[in-house]
């Protein structure tokens, strides 16, 4: 067996463990943290798909959470609230009714499909002009949910949604997407995904279909986005248009960025590091009332990384502990330092 | 809706456009010389505001010329500092970190300013004979609205003037054509390109000030939408292009009030859906702008 799949199967155990801990014996605040946590890994590893593999740059992945966590909201409802909460919904939307799981697996179909045609319209663009129109598009969708008041009440969004998330459901999930992100790298797909990133002509001469393969990239990832969007939905227990903002949208870019393009340790540890950043910062500046200093922190953090090492700190690669050393030889690209030229 | 309704509109129009147009030109020209789109240039509005009011509050004897140009100065300066310390030392890397290192640098000004500052919006007022209202014809507007359009309107030509006429806008002009071989030619790159941001971030210091003239309030995140529309209009203009930029500006200014204005009411809450709409479709069909050269990377 190979020395990943080993070390993932160890980790499944070990994980379930952590799990079993903090659900019976962390504080809410701790088990909320663990959770965070949790879902930023899905949300770095799921852009990493797009922005790293494939050096597709979207700043629209909170979008895609946006309709993964509404979706998921809205479908989980209880049915009895529903004509109080919601007076105006449209008719056929106010019988349905899906468990939790059903109901994430449809947040994150729609923000897939969602993407998908997103994908077919500004996939020709190139660079930070697609960086541009994903961005441009995470404030379409903020301003048609706060202006579709009768499906999701508008700037109050919604509120008092059941608290299904907890450990289990999101590193169940992290797993998950840590799982197919990895077998897609070192897959033949991910090295076409990875060739694209390097040389698109030299990719698209040696028969990668790039349109095709972008729009994968793009659509797995939003995928992934709308999962995290609904297990966010249920985990603090309510959704507002603001809280999928261009700031979320950074905070996971600086994730990929510092954990390195490419890299799904990297894009892992970076997830972790920056949530209890966040938190450890968050008493700081509510007891001294000094609000903003954790956004400080994390960007001179992304500034000095790009200054001093432009390919984040894995690079592309996975660090050789989990890879083995017969494996190196297989790495992918070790020349290759990321997003450099 | 008669005359009078469509010239006030239009008029508004031009002044929301000159404010756009101001932001833009700085945009354009650091995306011309550097191929950075500078996310952190709408912040630099927010600072020329806030040293607007600042001035205006210690500072009350100084006439509003004077006002002006230490505003001028001040967003020159954070300019400069921005590009010194986050863009010159990471030169050459792909073109999408520097669009990621802009974006940190924007977030750091605005939490710097909400630390600072605090997030409360702050009342901006004008002295009173700025807010007098003229009556010409069939539309009405403040002094103030005819000072935004004057000063951007000089403003730009003054621009224009040194771009085409000056030693500096020689060395601007031949950097964005060609940086390597501006080099080999004995131009200095590293001045030239802070020069540019020196012009730029002082015209969106210039906006930030008649920004809180006209709509009286300013907190730290009013960069953010101005700034990511501003662009709009760089791109609609074609990004690099300074008279792309203007032109570019105008147009948004005058679409959006045209989308507020005659449009039911009930519309004018999707207008940023509206600009951003816009941008994807003018990325899309026409990605070079009105204006703009070819943009198309050459291998």
């Amino acid at each position: 067996m190979q020395r990943p799949l080993k070390l993932f199967l160890t980790l499944i155990p070990l994980l379930a463990a952590a799990g079993w801990l903090t659900q019976t014996h962390a504080d809410e605040y701790l088990l909320a943290v663990v959770c965070f946590a949790g879902i930023n890994m899905i949300l770095a590893v799921s852009l990493n798909l797009t922005n790293g593999f494939t050096g597709l740059f979207s700043l629209g992945h909170p979008a895609f959470m946006a309709i993964g966590g509404y979706a998921t909201a809205l479908l989980t409802f209880s049915l009895d609230k529903k004509p109080l909460f919601l007076p105006d919904l449209p008719a056929w939307m106010v019988p349905l009714h899906l468990p939790f799981f059903p109901a994430l697996l449809v947040g994150g179909l729609l923000a897939a499909l969602t993407a998908m045609v997103l994908g077919a319209c500004v996939l020709r663009l190139k660079g930070h002009y697609l960086a541009v129109a994903t961005m441009g598009f995470l404030i379409i969708v903020q301003v048609l949910l706060n202006n579709s008041e009768a499906i999701t009440r508008g700037p109050l969004g919604l509120n008092g949604l059941e608290d299904y998330t907890n450990a289990w459901w999101v590193f169940g999930w992290a797993l998950v997407t840590i799982y197919v992100c990895w077998k897609i790298k070192f897959s033949s797909l991910g090295r076409a995904l990875l060739a694209m990133r390097e040389d698109e002509m030299a990719a698209g001469a040696l028969g990668v279909n790039l349109f095709y393969y972008r729009n994968f990239a793009l659509t797995l990832g939003a995928f992934f986005a709308g999962i995290a969007g609904g297990l966010w939905a249920h985990l603090i227990t309510a959704v507002t248009p603001g809280s999928f903002s261009l700031i979320m949208s950074f905070t996971i870019v600086v994730m990929v960025v510092v954990g390195g393009t490419g890299s799904i340790t990297g894009s892992c540890l970076a997830a972790i590091f920056f949530t209890v950043i966040v938190e450890a910062f968050r008493p700081l500046e509510e007891n001294f009332g000094i609000y903003g200093v954790g956004e400080i922190v994390t960007s001179l953090i992304l500034i000095s990384i790009l200054v001093f090492r432009p390919g984040g700190i894995f690079g592309s690669h996975e660090p050789g502990v989990i890879l083995g050393s017969n494996h190196t030889s297989k790495s992918v690209n070790p020349n290759s330092q990321g997003a450099n030229p | 809706m008669d005359t009078a309704y469509i010239l006030q509109q239009l008029l508004n129009g031009l002044i929301l456009g000159a404010m756009y147009a101001l932001v833009a030109i700085g945009f354009s020209m650091i995306y011309g010389i550097v191929r950075l789109i500078n996310f952190a240039h709408g912040d630099i509005v927010m600072i020329g505001a806030f040293s607007t009011l600042f001035l205006m509050e210690k500072a009350g004897a100084l006439s509003f010329p004077v006002i002006a140009l230490v505003v001028l100065v001040i967003g020159s300066l954070t300019g400069m500092l921005i590009e010194r310390t986050s863009f010159r030392p990471m030169r050459g890397a792909p073109q999408v970190t520097g669009f990621i290192a802009s974006l940190g640098v924007s977030i750091m000004i605005q939490n710097l300013g909400i630390l600072i500052l605090s997030a409360q919006p702050r009342n901006f007022s004008f002295p009173s004979y700025m807010q007098t209202m003229i009556q010409a014809g069939p539309v009405s507007f403040r002094v103030v609205d005819l000072v935004i359009l004057v000063s951007a309107v000089v403003l730009m030509v003054l621009l224009l003037l040194l771009v085409k006429k000056t030693r500096l806008g020689i060395a601007m002009r031949a950097t964005a054509e060609n940086l390597d071989v501006a080099r080999l030619m004995g131009i200095n790159i590293n001045r030239t390109i802070m020069a540019t941001f020196a012009v730029g971030s002082g015209l969106a210091g210039m906006a930030g000030l008649m920004w809180g003239g006209k709509f009286g309030q300013i907190d730290p995140l009013m960069g953010y939408i101005p700034g990511l529309k501003s662009f709009v209009a760089a791109v609609i203009g074609g990004v690099g292009s300074i008279p792309g930029a203007i032109l570019g500006g105008f147009i948004l200014g005058i679409c959006e009030i045209a989308f507020v204005g005659f449009l039911p009411p009930i519309y004018a809450s999707y207008r940023d859906a509206f600009v951003f709409a816009t941008l994807i479709i003018i990325l899309i069909a026409l990605p070079n702008g009105l204006l703009g050269k070819d943009m198309e990377e050459r291998a």
